[in-house]
């Protein structure tokens, strides 16, 4: 077997040395009605051409999103990852290192998160971040507990326009530690409804945007008014791509924003791995969960990197953490990084700029479809169309066509309005594909 | 002023119905380099051996107990910038709160400074 | 005040060093790296874009009019950058990484391979399920192959961590007390050898937690345990117990089963840290041992990369008690062999962790992992991993100290014994085995034991490298008892950087550029 170095002359050489007869002697302790004598119905050992063989029938059974023409959004982004990316996260001391306990070897990993940290910060217009979570949804979870330790309160707002597994994340974690949330009911334009509902019990108001819906939210009002009850403002987003052209929230007055990375640098992985950002101002840093990477010198004055303000996370405090995290999303930081520092600031305002420019073509054009009709009145590279057909068999009638042409509402909420259409376009799409989509919509509505 | 010590290395210098609370420089050098102290808000009622304060070093963070049932009336902000103040001066300038005392009574149960040293020596 | 009992020293200490270097902070294929912030600038990217067609905005008047400060750099840069910051890490492709708990085997290549493969990589996760069957063959046939290994009814797929898999069990156990009127039960027992995340886990689930001494053998004290069941009586409040199996002590809890009988006849559940599975998988099922819920590290226990922290994966394999409290979404089949998710949350489930359905990347890697070695595969690296620690602790008793005695199982637990009135503590010794080119094994864990050392080498070391490793270890227990006290606090020396003020770091936090 091949991941196995010793061979039996090992194995009895160091029986011997341990002063054992046989290995059986080493599983002496498991009481015997423990012990497994039964053959596990599952097969033995294959070489890697059998399990590639396998694997490869398995992967052809799906259609993946660079083989047609690709429009699902609702949370997750294909964009393109320049190459560089992926051959550098396979480099063995990145892919097969630890988390950076020992600093004095770990200066490769703690230096990327240092800069990942300045990047979400940057980005996000926060004077803070973390070393990354699992994903936008747990984040957002994270972020209404951390409201409830800052405010001593236990009510939550969630606006309608927030991803709904965002919503759902955050109620099974938010009411096992006793926080009410309320969750208004998804519409495409009322996220300004929570305004009314923010009062003095509020610990924090968390607003998605652009929204599920890709409207656009203006977070400053609604800022305003969680400021002057002392409640916390959570913005989300799930497409980080967007703050490439649209003002921070940082800059809009959030005091905490959480989102998805994974349109930077990380693929579309079938939901996960992805990577989970998470920024808040200076004030609050204690009450952060996850990991921080913090700047400090060695013992000869060189500037030099390490975990730092430890003494919230589980491994010190127990139970008496911020939460009880351990992992980040460590690869994907690297290659969200990665994919970061070669955009550039001027990089990703063009890549900003591309995306919407697509997506505000294929807007324009499917307006013009009898039986659909684009809902919003902002978005950056997504938006929700009304058809006069129920749009999961839209949906499912593409992709007999072999188009993937996006979301229906309805996935992400079985509740929900059975006719929207959530459409996404990145830079990855061309003219061809907008033309595909396009007649073949209007096929579908006729 | 006299100063009395917990079993938990708490340290309270009572003056007629009021104490100033500190951890012992044994406590102190135990934990570490201070890092951070996180003090109780001004007014909060505790109970004796309730939790007072969080002291953190870079590795481990300690509760400290309040030595007595009374009243939070002030604490000491310098901390909050200089928290190494615990560890030069844990037993001056390194206090951390000044509670009023409900029941002097309380003060039996704790040591004085000859049977704080002989306890610190057993442990 | 709580006291710090582990022998943790967390100051820095002040040594002279005496090496000379180089005068362009390069010592040779070493190369001092700046941030991108300091070698990048806000002008330059290393991505060609078409141009724009300068189209009107419709972004409800919130597009961002300022630059975005943000470093780019070229490709060759970006190269440069990280290839010389890879080259400060250790890594397990590099030589042992002895990290007791955290299973640092070898990470195969054709996981990646498997990984990148279009079908998992490249799909959207709400694409129609008629598009993605692959993909969810893929998550079933991983399902059946933990379930059988654990002989357990179910698995949750979803949680994206092995503290968010704990986060699950409990959950689940949770939502089955309140589902039977019994949500009055909210005390959890942990031993205090437990990793920090069952504490913290359970807290988070509005538990609390009623603390377990160990004996001296390093287990559970079973006459606590029971004196406390019997204490609380019939209406009792008790959730459950977490346990770790083998504990972190590396030793195999031998009451196992008295154990999960005591609390199932209290009416709680047990719930299993599987951060250990290592030494069991292929030769004990938790399934046979009373086990609720157990969640399954794939990074650790089914050889996922580490990737410096993560991403993780801990599906949480759960009884025929739990199985039906158990989060959306799942994968079912029908008879005709047509994969689909179950995403709907009905009254019983404890509802949805995350968004989508779980890290697939993960899943693709431990599957093929799984396939690779097969049951028989699975059960020698089970008895090479028990194997390598037993070889390791018979080879350094003699030198250091074992904090028990007996065998252990897949890691060895020393304690700081053997480094009396040497001046050195399990800190130096750590540092010192960085100069000598290993990572340092797990210090200060578990709690129970002082200056604790946990070393666990997994299967994947050859007796070769477990030898020099070995001989290593050896001469620095003599070198320690000799009296060399100050090449011990100076190390490590050569590494890329000297020890670091984290005092300095957790006073004054820096948590960013700044320009």
């Amino acid at each position: 077997m091949r991941y196995l170095p010793l061979d039996n002359k090992d194995r009895s050489q160091m029986l011997g040395a341990i002063g054992v007869k046989d290995i059986e002697d080493l599983f002496e302790c498991i009481p015997k009605q423990a012990r497994s004598s039964e053959l596990f119905d599952l097969p033995c050992h294959k070489p890697e051409s059998e399990v590639e063989k396998y694997m490869i029938r398995l992967s052809d059974k799906s259609i993946n999103a660079s083989s047609v023409p690709f429009f699902c959004g609702a949370g997750a982004y294909k964009h393109h990852v320049p190459s560089s990316v992926d051959h550098l996260i396979q480099r063995s001391e990145f892919l097969t290192a630890y988390t950076p306990y020992q600093p004095e070897i770990s200066q490769g990993t703690l230096q990327v998160l240092f800069e990942f940290q300045s990047q979400v910060a940057i980005l996000t217009g926060m004077e803070v971040a973390n070393a990354s979570m699992y994903d936008g949804s747990t984040a957002c979870a994270e972020a209404v507990v951390m409201a409830k330790r800052v405010t001593k309160k236990h009510k939550a707002i969630i606006a309608p326009g927030l991803h709904p597994h965002y919503s759902l994340a955050t109620k099974t974690l938010a009411s096992s530690v006793d926080i009410d949330v309320c969750v208004l009911d998804s519409e495409i334009s009322s996220d300004y409804e929570v305004i009314d509902l923010i009062n003095d019990e509020t610990a924090c108001i968390v607003v998605q945007s652009p929204n599920v819906f890709g409207e656009i939210v203006d977070l400053t009002p609604i800022a305003e008014k969680a400021h002057q009850h002392k409640a916390l403002l959570i913005a989300v987003f799930t497409e980080p791509v967007a703050l490439g052209l649209i003002k921070p929230p940082g800059e809009q007055g959030a005091d905490i924003v959480v989102g998805e990375g994974q349109g930077i640098g990380v693929g579309l992985n079938f939901g996960g791995p992805h990577v989970g950002l998470f920024a808040c101002n200076k004030k609050l840093v204690r009450q952060m969960p996850g990991r921080i990477c913090g700047e400090t010198i060695d013992a000869d004055g060189n500037r030099a990197f390490v975990l730092t303000l430890s003494t919230r996370e589980q491994h010190i405090r127990r139970d008496k953490a911020t939460s009880n995290i351990c992992t980040n999303s460590g690869l994907c930081c690297l290659a969200f990084s990665i994919h970061m520092s070669l955009l550039g600031g001027k990089g990703l305002r063009k890549l900003a700029i591309l995306n919407h420019e697509k997506a505000n073509l294929l807007a324009a054009r499917i307006d013009k479809i009898n039986g659909a009709k684009v809902l919003n009145s902002s978005f950056f590279n997504e938006f929700a169309v009304e058809l006069d057909k129920c749009a999961e068999d839209v949906v499912d009638s593409l992709a007999s066509k072999n188009i993937l042409g996006g979301v229906p509402f309805s996935r992400l909420n079985k509740a929900g309005a059975k006719d929207i259409l959530l459409i996404c376009a990145t830079e990855i799409v061309d003219q061809h594909d907008i033309d595909t989509l396009c007649s073949a919509l209007e096929e579908e509505l006729r | 002023m006299s100063i009395y010590f917990t079993k938990d290395h708490e340290w309270i210098n009572i003056n007629q119905k009021e104490g100033v609370v500190g951890i012992s420089s044994h406590a102190a050098s135990q934990l570490g380099d201070v890092v951070f102290v996180e003090l109780p808000e001004i007014g909060k009622t505790l109970e004796s051996g309730e939790e007072l304060a969080v002291v953190e070093s870079v590795k481990a963070a300690s509760e400290v107990y309040s030595p007595v049932s009374g009243k939070v009336l002030s604490v000491n902000k310098e901390l909050e910038e200089n928290p190494q103040i615990v560890n030069e001066s844990p037993f001056e300038d390194g206090w951390f709160v000044k509670i009023s005392i409900s029941d002097l009574n309380e003060l039996k149960g704790l040591m004085n400074q000859d049977e704080y040293n002989v306890y610190c020596d057993e442990s | 005040m709580s006291m710090n009992t582990q022998g943790r020293i967390t100051a820095p200490t002040k040594i002279n060093y005496n090496v000379s270097k180089s005068f362009s902070g390069n010592k040779a294929l070493e190369q001092a790296t700046k941030l991108i912030f300091e070698t990048g600038n806000f002008n330059k990217t290393g991505i060609d874009f078409p141009a724009a067609k300068g189209l009107e905005y419709r972004l409800g008047g919130l597009e961002q009019k300022k630059d975005i400060e943000l470093p780019g750099l070229s490709e060759p840069e970006i190269l440069r950058h990280y290839v010389r910051l890879s080259q400060k890490n250790y890594a397990i492709d590099l030589g042992v990484y002895p990290l007791g708990s955290c299973t640092m085997k070898h990470n195969p290549r054709l996981n990646e391979k498997i990984a990148r493969l279009p079908g998992f990589a490249d799909v959207h996760p709400l694409q129609p399920i008629s598009t993605v069957q692959g993909a969810l063959e893929l998550m079933y046939e991983l399902s059946n192959w933990l379930t059988k290994l654990c002989n357990m009814p179910a698995v949750a797929l979803t949680p994206k961590a092995g503290a968010h898999g704990e986060l699950c069990g409990m959950m689940t156990i949770r939502a089955r007390l309140d589902a039977d009127g019994n949500s009055h039960k909210r005390r959890v027992f942990v031993p205090e050898s437990a990793h920090g995340t069952n504490p913290a886990t359970a807290v988070q689930c509005g538990f609390f937690v009623d603390e377990l001494p160990a004996n001296d053998k390093g287990c559970i004290d079973m006459k606590v345990l029971r004196s406390k069941v019997n204490e609380l009586g019939e209406n009792n409040d008790i959730a459950g117990i977490m346990l770790t199996n083998p504990n972190t002590c590396g030793l195999f809890e031998s009451e196992i089963i008295e154990i999960s009988e005591l609390i199932h006849s209290a009416g709680g559940y047990f719930y299993c840290d599987g951060a250990n599975f290592n030494a069991l998988v292929g030769r004990v099922r938790p399934g046979d041992l009373g086990v609720d819920a157990m969640h399954i590290n794939l990074h650790k226990t089914f050889s996922t990369p580490h990737g410096g922290g993560g991403p993780g994966s801990g599906p949480t394999v759960l009884s025929e008690a739990l199985k039906d409290f158990a989060p959306v979404p799942y994968v079912i089949k029908d008879k005709l062999g047509y994969y689909s998710l179950v995403e709907e949350i009905d009254e019983m489930s404890m509802g949805r962790l995350c968004a989508f359905h779980g890290q697939m990347g993960m899943y693709s890697r431990a599957l093929s992992y799984l396939m690779s070695h097969g049951r028989d595969g699975l059960k020698q690296a089970t008895e090479d991993a028990v194997l390598n620690a037993n070889y390791i602790l018979a080879s350094l008793s003699d030198l250091m100290s074992p904090a028990y005695s007996g065998h252990c199982m897949h890691e060895v637990l020393f304690d700081d014994t053997f480094l009396k009135n040497t001046g050195i503590d399990t800190i130096d010794f750590a540092k010192a085995m960085i100069d000598e080119g290993y990572h340092p094994m797990t210090m200060y864990f578990p709690l129970v034991v002082h200056g604790a050392m946990l070393i666990e080498p997994t299967e994947s070391e050859s007796k070769y490298e477990l030898d020099r490793f070995i001989h290593t270890m050896r001469g620095l227990a003599k070198k320690a008892k000799n009296g060399d006290v100050e090449s011990f606090k100076s190390a490590p020396q050569y590494a890329p950087t000297k020890r670091l003020d984290e005092t300095l770091a957790a006073r004054k936090p820096i948590l960013r550029y700044d320009a």
